[in-house]
């Protein structure tokens, strides 16, 4: 029995996130308001629509609570704001990130593109050994909204990239920490098979 | 690399059942949304837009519902417009499964509410509709003017509000990049002279749009044939391109219209 916990900061849409994971396998998913009781899970995910700094506000009280569990090897999926969330700072934001990784995030810019970077990309597979893209081929399409990057200092955990005018960091991974700047969610059979394959991380692990 | 094209079936909804009109009038029944969802997202949709045309109290539970039961079965993004005024509007529908929401009479009305949705939930959240139609009276508001070769008299493109009945003397030119100054992630842009005609989006139109707001553009209203999309992506620089009837009546499906893009050159996901 899979157990899931989506932490909730008040903008997510939270609901096509459930019903994702449920379509995929995952037999309990929980939404949360706190993390007290994150040993009782099999997996975390930080969702990813909002704003940074609200979102930070509400992950905040929860930061050692967090870091203690992914120390102990609770596997973690960030998505887009999620996965921003986990750096050291925003420009979307004054707050502190986790501080998780090592990085930035920074603004998209505007010089020959549309910003938000909005729709369907290719994936550009950049690491060998991946657990959450395992199965999926170079160049698949997935969606992507979001205006910010992610910048991190070690590029090695840097899984795939896509490239709108500069070249985006597109899936992290970095142990039992995984993070994609687009919404795997909503992203057709594609992002169907990078949840499974998330979930079989958190299946593993218990 | 640029991104794919978008084709966007969109779904009008009164009281939980797709309707499509003509000209904003004349509604015919269509069928379930959920059905048509699932339909279209197996088909290779690369994104769903529901309007709630009716907006009313009751129709607004009932779209709720809908939303839910839609969020359940499709893994492609999908946004909802109709009737939000408030933020709590907002987030009663993108809890309820929404990707975004989409606004129009309300953002015209308090543009702010465009900065306040935005700091809340983020840009890319947020899609702005814009209803234009082309006013041939030079009654103040116009600051944009076109004439093609082909017309006798020239006009600027007036924004209209509530499903297109009212007029507001504002200029979608100036609207568009006002909107976007305040932060809409998209813009929804309905050519009312076109919508329903199945003649083909008015170029137009999108072209001065795209020209003058650099933000993500969905184009809307007119496309009767697979055709219709090729013109718009070729002449105009938009995003994405939105048709409901071509794709309700099966004219066409979205699989096929898509193979027939990609034929002619435009980057399309398949």
């Amino acid at each position: 029995m899979t157990k899931i916990a989506i932490f909730d900061y008040g903008a997510g849409n939270l609901f096509s996130l459930k019903a994702a994971l449920e379509r995929n396998g995952a037999q309990h998913v929980f939404i949360i308001h706190d993390m007290k009781n994150l040993d009782k899970f099999d997996g975390l995910i930080l969702p990813g629509v909002g704003n940074f700094d609200p979102a930070m506000k509400s992950v905040e009280p929860n930061k050692e609570l967090l870091i203690d569990s992914i120390e102990d090897s609770m596997p973690m999926l960030g998505i887009c704001l999620g996965m921003e969330m986990l750096f050291d700072k925003s420009e979307e934001g004054m707050l502190e990130g986790l501080k998780i990784l090592d990085g930035d995030v920074l603004m998209l810019p505007e010089k020959k593109v549309k910003i938000p970077h909005i729709g369907w990309n290719n994936l550009e597979i950049s690491k060998k050994e991946t657990k959450l893209l395992e199965g999926i081929r170079n160049s698949s399409w997935v969606y992507f909204v979001h205006s910010y990057y992610v910048s991190p200092k070690i590029k090695s955990i840097v899984a795939a990239k896509s490239e709108y005018d500069i070249v985006i960091p597109a899936v992290i991974e970095k142990d039992n920490i995984f993070g994609t700047q687009f919404h795997p969610e909503k992203s057709g059979n594609i992002g169907a098979t990078i949840i499974r394959n998330f979930l079989g991380v958190c299946a593993k692990r218990k | 690399m640029p991104l794919a094209k978008r084709i966007i079936p969109c779904l009008d909804v009164d009281d939980g059942r797709v309707v499509k009109g003509v000209h904003f009038a004349k509604v015919k029944d269509a069928g379930d949304p959920v059905e048509f969802a699932e339909k279209y997202s197996q088909q290779g949709a690369d994104e769903l837009i529901f309007l709630d045309i009716t907006a009313s109290q009751q129709g607004r539970e009932t779209m709720k519902n809908v939303v839910r039961n839609v969020a359940n079965v499709i893994d492609i993004p999908f946004t909802v417009g109709g009737g939000i005024k408030t933020l709590e509007d907002a987030r009663d529908i993108l809890l309820s499964g929404a990707d975004k929401v989409s606004i129009n009479t309300a953002a015209v009305k308090d543009p702010l509410l465009i900065i306040k949705l935005t700091s809340i939930f983020g840009r890319q959240c947020i899609v702005v509709a814009i209803d234009a139609k082309r006013n041939y009276n030079n009654n103040g508001g116009g600051k944009n003017f076109f004439k093609n070769d082909n017309e006798k008299k020239k006009y600027w493109f007036e924004v209209r509000i509530y499903g297109g009945k009212e007029g507001t003397g504002i200029d979608a030119i100036e609207w568009a990049k006002r909107v976007k100054s305040l932060g809409a992630g998209e813009i929804l842009l309905t050519s009312i002279d076109a919508d329903g005609t199945e003649n083909g989006y008015d170029i137009t139109l999108n072209k001065a749009i795209c020209l003058t707001s650099r933000v993500p553009i969905i184009a809307s209203g007119g496309c009767g044939r697979p055709e219709h999309m090729l013109d718009v992506f070729k002449n105009t620089e938009v995003d994405a391109a939105l048709a409901a009837s071509i794709f309700h009546y099966e004219k066409s499906s979205i699989d096929k219209v898509k193979e027939y893009l990609k034929k002619n050159g435009i980057k399309i996901r398949i």
